[in-house]
């Protein structure tokens, strides 16, 4: 087994990017996130593996670089938090509508505006439901730990290849800025010229050879019947990613009479309010989303009947409470609790909040 | 085995990276660790304070609402975190520039007089392992030798020719730790 | 000697490059912008690197010139063309990389993008069309409208009051460290085709020795926006256009 090392979960991302194999990455700098760029800065990854790695003029050129980088089959990253986030949704829609794989992190911050370099979770609804405009959904993971931050950087971009679509990782101020005891992913090569022709090679932009049509990436589709079977068919590979990709997990739900259900971060801090709950002689358990999209619905669903009560617990106004309640239609009470502008409630506080709202 | 502590004071005061050694020296000794930082304009000359848990088990919450031991630097975090130690845990503080000490009376209170032995052996950026020794005299959660693999991992190499001058330091803080309560 | 003599193929002294698709452009008569897309094909073709080349095309009457050149292409966001051509030539060093983009893609909503490419030395070409108007949503005002032109946005024709002055970007590109080819053709003469020719070989050569950042501005008509027949719009481009738009280097470094 590999060494154990401590590191910053942003540190991890730039880590883990390197030692995926990732061929670039592009980014501009916003707290809670530059460690990000300055770690691979410092990592000089293209002097060993031949990463490249460029501070770009804005959010909106970076994420434009990750559509020509991953039009050439490449794997391309950038990250980011919230505000940054706002001006890359035109560049996250172009990508989706071509159909392009890549990797953005999201290392929330509390909004609206400028708002606060403190954690949050308030992007949810930009990240699931779209940010850009048009029909179109992200893979959104989210890590509640630095090991998840070194490990969803492979799987997201396993994710993206696989389905051709951009993946994101939705992370916050809290996963972004702590240490904690992370084993790092082992050195991969990039793709050679040869995989990249084997994964990607009936349409990236490689070059257009005796032997093959041209290749075009665009998401321009002006004729309306064109349009909307290319919705179509993006709507048959969201429901395959509904089917295939729900990853979630779930903490003594078994005998639970209440569940909360939490995210990210703020899932760690729930861990702990179901310990409090269940020393106090209450059944809690918790359900922790991992993909946010394709959300956890079956499992809600499955659940439902038998809970007295859901809580969605979250550092938002309530974003995900609305997926929890599509999910279970009715079959139990749903409520939200959630602390905003970058504060963040403890353990005790969401336990409180469980007992006042179910007047338990 | 759980220990929740929080370390809180001035920016450049050694507040973050006490704890980071702290928690390499708990990965030294395989327990599982968190430290997470206040982030932002504290690191330019505000308040910073940092939550270090270490434990035997797998960690829920790196984030706490009451902690087993707070290391205070400053009156600003003695006023925000005293009433947070759990009865029975362990408030120590560097009494240099505090005006209102701490009153509590269901905890184990300490001081070290950091600022004056730092001077004392001439060296300030000592000041943080000082501090370090005292807690661990107060509260061996984790062996010196494993500290001083803990230190070995979280500096870079070049500096390590400095790490008997940290030894020297904890083993200073130690020595110089006094009860209050 | 009969017809059926002289049509062969050893006699032929022009032809088609098979770099152009055999797609008939959607561009209107009298525009420009077919006679770029054929010199480029052409210096594709006689340089050998239809393979090694990837353009990148705007948004804007030239979106579809993907339609027109048989070269892997990718369609850029409004503006955006100089970032994704970042990215394709830093990972792909050993590629030809430009882009084609017109005045609103360039000059208006993409200014940071290009500044930013230029100014970093970027190794690829950039084919720059400026007619004055925005052709593709219907001869609007462009940030290079002439002072008292009139466009469907500027109806009174463009004041200095309203919408300031004239953008002359490739004059500030010029400026710029990382460029180290940037020069302003037309392509309203033979002759001036014939240069615009050797300018955009030039631009592609310069990018494989890794000099920076090749900028080719084009003066072009819209002779539809500009609700002129091709010959007045030709005119009307030598009269008011080139003073404003001289041609000729700006720099070659």
């Amino acid at each position: 087994m590999a060494e154990k090392v401590l590191k910053k979960g942003n540190e991890v991302i730039a880590l883990a990017a390197i030692r995926c194999g990732c061929d670039g990455y592009f980014g501009y700098p916003i707290t809670p996130q530059s460690e990000v760029m300055e770690t691979l800065m410092e990592e000089k990854p293209w002097e060993t593996t031949g990463m490249v790695v460029l501070q770009a003029e804005s959010e909106t050129s970076s994420i434009n670089m990750l559509y020509g980088g991953a039009s050439c089959g490449k794997k391309v990253m950038t990250s980011s938090s919230s505000p940054g986030l706002s001006l890359m949704c035109e560049g996250l829609s172009y990508l989706a509508g071509a159909e392009l794989p890549c990797l953005v992190v999201n290392v929330v911050r509390g909004g609206p505006g400028l708002g606060t370099i403190q954690p949050a979770q308030s992007d949810y609804f930009q990240a699931t439901k779209g940010g850009g405009h048009g029909d179109y959904h992200l893979i959104v993971l989210a890590p509640s730990s630095v090991q998840e931050m070194n490990d969803f950087v492979e799987l997201a971009f396993e994710l993206a290849f696989k389905y051709r679509n951009p993946a994101m990782i939705l992370a916050d101020g809290i996963v972004g800025q702590m240490m904690e005891k992370v084993e790092l992913s082992p050195q991969k090569p990039r793709w050679t010229d040869a995989e990249i022709q084997q994964i990607s090679g009936s349409w990236a932009t490689t070059g257009k050879t005796a032997d093959r049509a041209m290749h075009v990436i665009t998401s321009l589709a002006l004729d309306a019947a064109v349009a909307e079977r290319f919705n179509e068919k993006l709507i048959q590979k969201y429901n395959e990613i509904r089917e295939k990709e729900v990853r979630f997990e779930t903490i003594k739900c078994d005998d639970a009479d209440y569940l909360l259900v939490a995210y990210g971060a703020m899932a760690r801090i729930c861990q702990e309010t179901v310990e409090m709950a269940r020393a106090a002689g209450l059944k809690v358990g918790l359900l922790r989303p991992v993909t946010l999209f394709p959300f956890p619905s079956a499992e809600l669903q499955r659940l439902a009947p038998s809970l007295k009560g859901i809580l969605s617990v979250e550092l938002s106004a309530g974003q995900m409470v609305e997926d929890i309640r599509l999910a279970v239609e009715g079959r139990t009470p749903v409520k939200h609790y959630g602390r905003l502008g970058g504060m963040v409630p403890d353990p005790g506080q969401a336990l409180e909040a469980l007992k006042q709202l179910f007047s338990i | 085995m759980k220990e929740e502590i929080i370390i809180a004071g001035f920016g450049g005061q050694g507040v973050l990276s006490m704890g980071k050694i702290l928690a390499y020296s708990g990965i030294m000794q395989d327990m599982e660790v968190t430290w997470m930082p206040s982030y932002g304009p504290e690191m330019r000359g505000g308040t910073a304070n940092v939550t270090v848990v270490l434990s035997s088990d797998r960690i829920s919450s790196p984030i706490v609402n009451r902690c087993d031991t707070a290391i205070i630097l400053n009156q600003q975090s003695l006023d925000k975190f005293e009433a947070m130690v759990k009865p029975g845990g362990l408030l120590l503080y560097d009494p240099n520039g505090i005006t209102q000490p701490p009153t509590r009376s269901d905890i184990c209170i300490c001081k070290i007089e950091a600022a004056e032995e730092a001077a004392r052996i001439g060296n300030a950026k000592a000041y943080n392992m000082i501090v370090l020794g005292a807690y661990l005299k107060k509260r061996p959660v984790v062996q010196l030798d494993n500290v001083i693999r803990g230190l070995k991992k979280s500096i870079p190499e070049r500096h390590h020719k400095l790490i008997p001058m940290n030894e020297q330091a904890i083993r200073r803080g130690m020595e110089a730790v006094i009860d209050v309560c | 000697m009969t017809i059926q003599e002289i049509i062969q193929p050893k006699n032929n002294v022009y032809g088609k490059t098979p770099v152009l698709t055999d797609t008939v452009m959607h561009y209107c008569p009298g525009c420009s912008h077919g006679t770029v897309h054929k010199l480029i094909a052409e210096v594709i073709d006689e340089m050998g690197i239809q393979d090694r080349t990837i353009g990148i095309s705007p948004v804007g009457c030239a979106v579809f010139a993907y339609n027109y050149l048989h070269i892997d292409w990718q369609q850029a966001a409004h503006g955006r063309a100089p970032a994704l051509a970042t990215a394709t030539k830093r990972l792909n060093p050993d590629k030809y990389v430009f882009t084609y983009q017109g005045d609103g893609d360039l000059a208006s909503i993409g200014t940071a993008e290009i500044m930013h490419a230029c100014n970093r030395g970027e190794n690829i070409v950039v084919v720059f069309i400026n007619n004055a108007i925005y052709g593709m949503t219907g001869g609007q005002m462009a940030p290079t409208t002439l002072i008292g032109q009139v466009t469907s946005t500027t109806p009174y024709g463009r004041t200095v009051e309203l919408n300031g002055y004239p953008l002359r970007i490739t004059e500030l590109l010029a400026q710029l460290e990382g460029t180290c080819y940037v020069t302003r053709q037309s392509v309203h003469t033979p002759v001036a085709v014939r240069k615009a020719k050797r300018a955009i070989r030039k631009a592609f050569e310069n990018s494989a020795l890794k000099k920076g950042t090749s900028f080719v501005e084009v003066v072009g008509t819209c002779n539809s926006g500009w609700k002129q027949t091709p010959v007045e719009a030709n005119n009307w481009m030598v009269e008011y256009m080139f003073p404003a738009y001289p041609p000729g280097d700006l720099k070659d470094r």
